[in-house]
């Protein structure tokens, strides 16, 4: 199972996705996984087109069956070896009918540490409060009780 | 990904600053009328009109009568939806774990 890191603050938590698990794998073995394409593109079922390397980006179509039609863009941002890797992506967007190029991405980070038993991975995608749409989803997530504050918040944000 | 269809037109309908204002407003105190909608906008009564639309369109609002006047207001089942989404994200970079779990762990 993986094991959800709470984020430390819930302000924070409206930006950004964390998510921290322990392999039991060695850190090269982690690191192979992460920043080979191709191994990348067989655990996240993505046909990728090049190999990763900073400041490049990378395309493939998804080999999720029923989601073929849809292609993800990779810019690939840092390659720390055995440390750290991040590139930008427009989250799952889901319509192949919609340019998305324009609207800004999220940071995708994955840091390793060595750990008991294994490699302790953290993925962290940041930046949602930087995109308008998903900004916007995440204002209505609350209760009854603070919906109605998020709301004036987001239109005092807009205005 | 199981509802990603009906998410994508619903976003598209919020990613505009004068619908944002105006499900604030109805959020505020709903239902209002156009006129009352459009107070203090700076933005014409049919313009307003349109965008009330294009948010029903996508089941944000609707609309109802009170007396003579057309009033409008939130669909506040339609935005729990909408409040689905970054969990749907997490929910996938979850799956994406896992499977890179039973990647490396062979």
């Amino acid at each position: 199972m993986a094991v959800k890191t709470p984020a430390p603050d819930d302000t924070v938590s409206t930006d950004r996705i964390e998510k921290r698990i322990v392999l039991r794998a060695p850190r090269t073995r982690v690191w192979r996984a992460l920043t080979n394409a191709d191994e990348f593109g067989t655990w996240f079922r993505v046909k990728l087109e090049g190999a990763f390397t900073a400041g490049t980006s990378v395309r493939g179509r998804l080999s999720i069956p029923g989601y073929e039609h849809l292609t993800l863009e990779l810019l690939i941002e840092r390659i720390d070896p055995e440390h750290y890797f991040s590139y930008r992506w427009h989250p799952y967007a889901v319509d192949p009918a919609v340019d998305y190029s324009a609207e800004p991405t999220t940071l995708v980070e994955f840091k390793l540490e060595n750990t008991v038993g294994g490699t302790a991975l953290t993925i962290v995608e940041s930046g949602f409060d930087r995109i308008p749409l998903a900004r916007h989803a995440e204002a209505f997530r609350m209760n009854d009780n603070g919906w109605s504050g998020q709301i004036k918040q987001l239109a005092k944000y807009v205005e | 990904m199981s509802s990603k269809g009906s998410a994508a037109p619903l976003f598209a309908a919020l990613g505009d600053a004068t619908r944002l204002r105006l499900l604030g407003r109805l959020s505020a105190g709903g239902p209002l009328s156009i006129t009352r909608l459009s107070e203090g906008t700076g933005v014409t009564r049919q313009a307003i009109t349109r965008h009330l639309y294009a948010l029903g369109r996508v089941g944000l609002v609707h609309h109802a009568r009170r007396g003579r006047e057309r009033v409008w207001d939130l669909n506040r089942e339609r935005l729990e939806r909408a409040k689905r989404y970054l969990d749907q994200i997490a929910a996938q970079w979850d799956d994406a774990a896992e499977r890179l779990r039973a990647f490396v762990e062979d």
